[in-house]
């Protein structure tokens, strides 16, 4: 979708609220730079029509009409003083938090950024790799080990995986005898060693001896790896998920062993997120939307939703809730949870799952312009969304009240799912939905500050949101009062320091 | 005679003190006569009163060995400035004082001619005739063909005002010290040169020479020598000692005391000039003595030429040019330099003096002055210095009234301080001044000699001493030649830089003997001089003893200003000299009695009253206040080490004066603006303090003309001047270049600094915004273009939208958020009465130094921003500030961001390390815009 429009949209309707706030005693809102994109609907309606499902809006308008904008006045957006921190000259792709107050950023120039998230203050840049980063991960220290300090691996397309020393920015090792570029790594504290995933999946100790591997797995490679308990890793490999058992040497055997213990082959794509939920259970998302809820022990699927994201463009019957119609904007990208659910970034909208009803009590179909990339779940029921469109949005998890006593028992998806739905039933399914979803998320502000898509962020309990983007940038955004009174804090701290502070007497 | 007394109104005098103010009528002694020189000019500053020339200037002229005194050049090179008067009568009287220690020759007990590094020596001289004042400084120059090797030259600042030139005395001496140590610099870096290609002639002929006798020798096998080869052997023996004596000339003038040369801060760019030479030629560390060599070693390829037995007619004898004295690049440095001067000093003295107490306060308030100001630091170190030496007021010349009645929040008061006050003990204080000041210097006086000093008054004594009214005739050399001839050598002189400094002038080829400082005698009648004008100086006076003889016609006194620890080692050997001047002594010597009153110090014979203006002392805190600052830089720092700070740091001030100066100029010709930006290029220190003052003086002006317009034309100035003083951005959006950028420069007077360098404004963009720019600039012209490129742009500015306020110049429209205050209506009001661009940015720096003081205020309250216990809420304390801002500041609405806002960079500028290392921040609020529309 051409963003200008939806921004040109977005402003046109902004000065149609300024002119209505405004009231009569102003000129009338016309600003002549909007005057390119006018569009005849008004933001009410569009709100209505968003909240009702947009059912019964022809399907061209359906997709741009139910983004949700949130005004200029945005009292609950906190971020209020952003700086732009520079360094890289390709898009930054990674973020990872160091500490409390440093985080490293990664992209597509082959450097690594440490940052002090406190000052936006560049503190190393770790130049080594010769093509663009694949993964980022940092390895902590250990109290028994030698070497105290915390470390950073990162894996580039240059077939190499580089170990950095995050305090002096020193390259601490280096292996390049990957057949393969490496795609993800993964470390399992535990036994303290670290797996990279590339077409096939070895494991290395901390010092970089490759303790075992696997046979080549496939040429597309894994994409995504995570632990789950017992020692076993689940690896995502294109439509499959492989569970590899890692064998810790023992009296028996002093040699380590992968082992590859099943292959679970539910998803009908590429399945593009792997999250641990819980102690108890993973998710994964496909390309089509599928998204399924696993044992985390015995690896059987719990959950399986998957055709609420599929709807094939022959069923009619499910124009009503037409989401998307492109393969694309249906894919789950990102995942993050809580106790209770499961957050989804699917296509352009975001989902929240509960765990415990088993169904979608919240979403947002259109959350964003263009696909949403990553998304955080905050410690005050605030969901944070970045997307394509290179904006970042903040939403709160709020409970309709009048809808909160009746839970869909069982997961409405399943009763959308085999096309049983038609057209006459759509009125009671909606209405189904609307109960359904007993929580909303509403829009409590967005960031605006990058001009091209938003690939990652990392929050900060401290010290505010850090987002990277594709247009080479970091952004460090803050709380304005709260930076303010940490200023002044410093100010009077350094008066002591020159001796300028008197106490009144 | 002095004319002062009848061109001084009573704007200043202590005599007038008393006045009260509402009197009534005035008493008919104390009325003003009405201006006399009213029929030349509607005002009396329109019009130097009784001058022949149109504005002050600068005059350099030489005391050629072979036509006498003549005036070299002026500046500026225009004829107009300095009308009909006679420049080389001026130039006749000026050089007539010159009574510098120019000891060159053979000293007892040396065997070689010694070259003598004197000081310069500073005079004020006066000429009530030609109603002419002249601060004049005198240097020597070494020239290898010039008899005693010195060329003699002066530089003067010609002033119609008397005042002006005693109460800059100060500013003059240092700035001309710095352009008289770039000609010496250049000069010694060029006579070394010429010693070396002497040099390499006396060896090629000594070569010659010797293989002529050996020749001869040869030839000749009956045992004894030809008269001949006796001529030869002679002739080969005088070349010898030649040689030596130049090697040894070579070697004086190598072993320049590299440590004067540092700490004298004179010409920084020179200085670093010659570093960068030195680097290039060799990557010692020591910067001493090698380095110097090095400086002058490093000379182009020569090839040696036979010199002759006899010397060459010296009459035939072509003298140097003054550039080619010093090396074409000093001597366009130096030109540039006092082209510097010349843009510093114009103007009413008044005017000078009052922007400089202005320029000396806002120093002070280092904390917020950084807000609105644009204050130009000449240097990093003495922004260093600033910072770590409490900003004192004492450099300035102000009257010490005004300076009595500025609060100064730091006054340093050090007992080691009496150390380095050997400038005070030289000063004869005036006798108005009560006895009780008196008395405490005479304390400071007697109690504060110690060896150091000792040396200082040597170094006085010496150039006192030998100075007199011959030492022009400074006795020659063997080499030198005696004989004068007609020349015209100064007439040549171009400088490829700038055209307007250089003045060719045809000279009255005149045989000036000593004598002609008798000649110089004008106005003799002592009695013209009422006695209380005389009186009313503080005058500070180290006479010449020996010069008492001579200045019947013109009587100079010397500024009693040694630098404190200069020339200890090239003066160690007079250590026993007794240190004979004691400023009382001298001046009851000098004084002879007739018919001035004993008790007025201020020594006035003939015609000049020359009195190095000094500080008033009216306290001791003051004057203590005022040591302590002259010792700090010589015994802390070295690179101070050698001059007072004195010479260092009003210059800095007056660079950054110079801001105020053009906007009183009725001359201010761009073209020697620019030449001089031009020819100063490779010295930054010079450049950077003048391109920029003198630009954003200029713009001030226009900026404040622009501004009234646009508040006028505009009904709605205020939300965006709101916007810019809250940091907002404004982007200014237009299609014609010329206009966006007048409004951009108009507006940016409104602009905060983030910190002491440049206003986060951008003139002109064509290119779509992008975040970093509204992080980097808080006002931006932008392009509107008819094209599809500017669809990105608008699309841009939309995008970015809530960081923006928007001027629509074409269409006359502004979105910005709404603005409720009272503090931009007061700022910016529409109906104001002032009409004057000039007037209006005053009024606004008044309006918005107050604003900073209530930032300041806001900024550095304790209990604002801290919590007195822990376990204090934080709403407490933000309902604390929210109180105190409207209650105490008295702010309202909107006013509030602004201070907040401001109070913000203050603290950023407060914590910040070093100067211009801050990371602005991009603070912004979620507050809904409007549209307005005219």
């Amino acid at each position: 979708m051409p963003r200008g429009q939806t921004w040109g949209g977005k402003y046109k309707r902004r000065h149609r609220g300024i002119a209505q706030a405004a009231g009569g005693g102003r000129a009338r809102a016309q600003l002549s730079l909007t005057g390119a994109w006018t569009r005849p609907d008004s933001a009410a309606a569009r709100m209505l029509r968003w909240l009702i499902g947009g059912g019964r809006e022809p399907p061209g308008l359906a997709e741009k009409s139910p983004l949700q904008t949130v005004g200029e006045e945005q009292t609950q957006n906190p971020y209020t003083e952003l700086l732009v921190l520079k360094a890289h000259h390709d898009i930054v792709r990674f973020l990872v938090q160091l500490d409390n107050y440093r985080f490293a950023s990664a992209g597509d120039d082959g450097l690594v950024v440490v940052w002090n998230a406190q000052t936006g203050e560049k503190l190393l840049e770790l130049s080594g790799h010769t093509q663009k980063i694949t993964a980022i991960i940092t390895f902590p220290s250990l109290e028994s080990c030698e070497e105290k300090n915390q470390l950073i691996l990162t894996a580039s397309a240059d077939r190499t995986v580089i170990v950095w020393d995050s305090d002096t920015g020193r390259q601490v090792r280096r292996v390049s005898c990957f057949q393969s570029t490496v795609k993800c790594l993964i470390v399992l504290q535990r036994l303290d060693v670290w797996l990279s995933g590339g077409n096939d999946l070895c494991v290395w100790n901390r010092k970089l001896d490759l303790l075992c591997k696997t046979s080549h797995l496939s040429d597309t490679g894994i994409s995504t790896l995570v632990e789950i308990p017992k020692n076993c890793v689940v690896a995502a490999v294109g439509k499959e998920l492989i569970i590899f058992k890692l064998v810790a040497p023992t009296d028996g055997s002093p040699k380590w062993d992968i082992l590859e213990v099943k292959r679970l082959l539910d998803h009908k794509d590429n399945i593009l997120s792997l999250v641990n939920v819980s102690d108890l259970s993973f998710v994964t998302g496909s390309h089509v939307g599928e998204l399924i809820i696993w044992d985390v022990l015995d690896w059987t699927v719990q959950a399986y939703e998957r055709n609420f994201w599929d709807p094939s463009p022959q069923l009619d019957t499910q124009q009503e809730i037409k989401l998307c119609q492109k393969q694309n904007d249906i894919s789950i990208h990102h995942f993050t949870c809580d106790e209770e659910n499961v957050f989804a970034a699917v296509g352009r909208g975001l989902y929240v799952y509960n765990l415990q009803m088993k169904c979608v009590i919240a979403c947002q179909k259109t959350a964003h312009d263009s696909n949403v990339l990553h998304i955080a779940k905050l410690p005050n029921r605030q969901l944070i969304s970045c997307s394509e469109d290179g904006s970042v949005r903040i939403w709160e998890l709020r409970e309709k009240q009048q809808l909160a006593a009746e839970p869909v028992p069982t997961g409405f998806f399943n009763m959308w799912g085999f096309g049983r739905v038609n057209k006459q039933a759509s009125q009671p399914v909606k209405k189904q939905q609307e109960n359904a979803t007993s929580c909303s998320l509403e829009l409590i502000g967005d960031l605006i500050g990058h001009s091209s898509s938003v690939e990652m962020f990392l929050y900060f309990e401290d010290h505010g949101l850090v987002t990277c983007s594709a247009d080479h940038l970091i952004i460090l955004w803050k709380n304005g009062e709260r930076e303010s009174g940490l200023r002044s804090l410093k100010l009077f701290q350094k008066l002591e320091e020159n001796g300028d502070l008197y106490l009144a007497v | 005679m002095i004319s002062a007394p009848d061109v001084v109104a009573f704007t200043k005098e202590d005599d007038y003190e008393e006045e009260p103010y509402n009197e009534p009528a005035l008493p008919e002694e104390y009325s003003v006569p009405l201006f006399p020189f009213a029929t030349q000019g509607a005002n009396p500053w329109s019009k130097l009163s009784g001058a022949k020339f149109s504005r002050d200037f600068i005059l350099i002229s030489e005391f050629s060995e072979q036509v006498g005194p003549q005036p070299l050049l002026t500046i500026p090179n225009d004829t107009k400035v300095f009308g009909t008067f006679d420049l080389n009568y001026f130039s006749l009287r000026i050089m007539s004082v010159d009574y510098q220690a120019s000891f060159v020759g053979h000293p007892p007990g040396s065997a070689y001619p010694k070259l003598n590094f004197v000081e310069d020596s500073k005079v004020v001289l006066g000429d009530s005739k030609e109603g002419a004042f002249a601060y004049v400084h005198h240097l020597t120059l070494y020239d290898l063909e010039a008899r005693g090797f010195v060329r003699p030259f002066c530089m003067a600042y010609i002033s119609a005002d008397q005042h002006k030139i005693m109460q800059q005395f100060q500013e003059l001496s240092a700035e001309f010290s710095k352009a008289s140590e770039c000609l010496k610099t250049g000069n010694r870096k060029a006579f070394a040169g010429e010693l070396e290609k002497k040099l390499k002639d006396l060896d090629y002929t000594r070569t010659v020479l010797h293989t002529e006798t050996e020749i001869q020798k040869k030839a000749n096998d009956r045992g004894f020598y030809s008269s001949q080869a006796i001529e030869k052997a002679n002739e080969l023996a005088s070349v010898e000692k030649s040689i030596i004596e130049h090697q040894d000339l070579l070697k004086q003038i190598r072993s320049y005391p590299h440590r004067k040369l540092k700490g004298s801060d004179l010409c920084s760019g020179e200085m670093e000039h010659s570093r960068d030479q030195v680097n290039q030629a060799s990557t010692t560390s020591n910067p001493d003595e090698p380095a110097d060599t090095d400086l002058y070693t490093r000379r182009p390829a020569y090839t040696p030429k036979l010199i002759k037995a006899k010397p060459t007619k010296c009459f035939d004898k072509k003298l140097k040019t003054l550039e080619e004295l010093c090396d074409t690049e000093y001597f366009t440095q130096t030109l540039a330099q006092l082209s510097h001067i010349e843009h510093m000093f114009r103007g009413d003295l008044c005017y000078l003096l009052t922007s400089h107490i202005d320029r000396a306060l806002l120093k002070q308030q280092h904390i917020t002055n950084f807000l609105f100001e644009d204050f130009v630091e000449v240097d990093d170190r003495v922004v260093e210095k600033q910072e770590s030496i409490p900003s004192k007021p004492s450099q300035d010349r102000p009257p010490s009234r005004s300076l009595e009645e500025c609060p100064i929040p730091k006054v340093l008061i050090s007992v080691g301080s009496y150390k380095s006050s050997v400038e005070s003990v030289l000063i004869k204080m005036e006798q108005e001044l009560g006895d009780e000041e008196y008395k405490e210097v005479e304390v400071t006086e007697s109690g504060s000699f110690d060896p150091q000093e000792n040396l200082d008054y040597l170094d006085m004594d010496m150039k006192g001493s030998i100075s007199s009214g011959e030492s022009i005739e400074v006795l020659g050399t063997e080499k030198s030649t005696s004989v004068l001839s007609k020349s015209d050598s100064q007439s040549s002189l171009t400088v490829p830089l700038s055209p307007q400094v250089v003045r060719s002038k045809a000279v009255s080829h005149r045989t000036i003997s000593e004598d002609s400082i008798e000649v110089l005698s004008t106005c003799p009648s002592e009695a013209l001089i009422p006695d209380d004008f005389k009186a009313s100086y503080p005058s500070a006076i180290n006479e010449e003893e020996s010069y008492a003889d001579d200045n019947e016609g013109a009587i100079h006194f010397r500024a009693s200003i040694s630098p404190p620890e200069l020339g200890e080692a090239e003066e160690g050997s007079l250590e026993d000299t007794p240190s004979q001047i004691d400023s009382s002594c001298c001046i009851g010597k000098e004084s002879d009695g007739q018919l001035v009153p004993l008790s007025t110090p201020a020594h006035t014979e003939d015609s000049v009253v020359s009195i190095p203006p000094q500080r008033y002392r009216q306290d001791q805190e003051f004057h203590v206040d005022f040591a302590v600052e002259n010792t700090n830089p010589s015994s802390r720092d070295n690179s101070c080490e050698g001059f007072p700070a004195y010479e260092l740091d009003p210059s800095h001030l007056l660079a950054s004066r110079d801001v105020s100066k053009t906007s009183l100029d009725n001359y201010s010709d761009s073209t020697s603006y620019m030449s001089s930006i031009a020819s100063t290029s490779s010295d930054r220190a010079l450049s950077s303090a003048h391109s920029a003052s003198l630009s954003s003086e200029r713009h001030k002006k226009r900026a404040g003309q622009n501004a009234l317009k646009f508040i006028r034309q505009y009904p709605f100035a205020h939300p965006a001047i709101y916007s810019l003083l809250s940091g907002r951005t404004l982007v200014v959006l237009g299609e014609d270049e010329a206009i966006v950028r007048k409004l951009v420069t108009a507006l940016s007077i409104f602009v905060p600094n983030y910190g002491r360098y440049a206003k986060p404004v951008k003139h002109w963009v064509s290119s779509p915004l992008h975040i970093m720019d509204f992080q980097k600039w808080k006002l931006i012209g932008l392009q509107r273009v008819a094209s599809p490129a500017n669809a990105s742009t608008l699309h841009a500015l939309g995008r970015y939208s809530r960081y923006t306020s928007i001027l629509d110049l074409d269409n006359k429209t502004l979105r910005c958020p709404l603005y409720r205050g009272t503090l931009v209506p007061r700022l910016a009001d529409h109906r104001t009465q002032i009409k004057r661009g000039s007037t209006y940015y005053l009024h606004v720096q008044s309006m918005l130094t107050q604003l900073c003081s209530k930032a300041f205020l806001y900024t550095f309250c304790h209990h604002l921003h801290l919590p007195p216990h822990d376990k204090e809420a934080e709403e407490l304390l933000a309902s604390r500030q929210a109180s105190f801002l409207k209650l105490n500041l008295g702010l309202v609405n909107e006013d509030i961001r602004v201070v907040q806002y401001l109070a913000e960079l203050l603290k950023l500028h407060y914590m910040q390390e070093s100067p211009g290392t801050s990371r602005p921040m991009l603070r912004f609020d979620y507050v809904p815009s409007f549209l307005y529309k005219i």
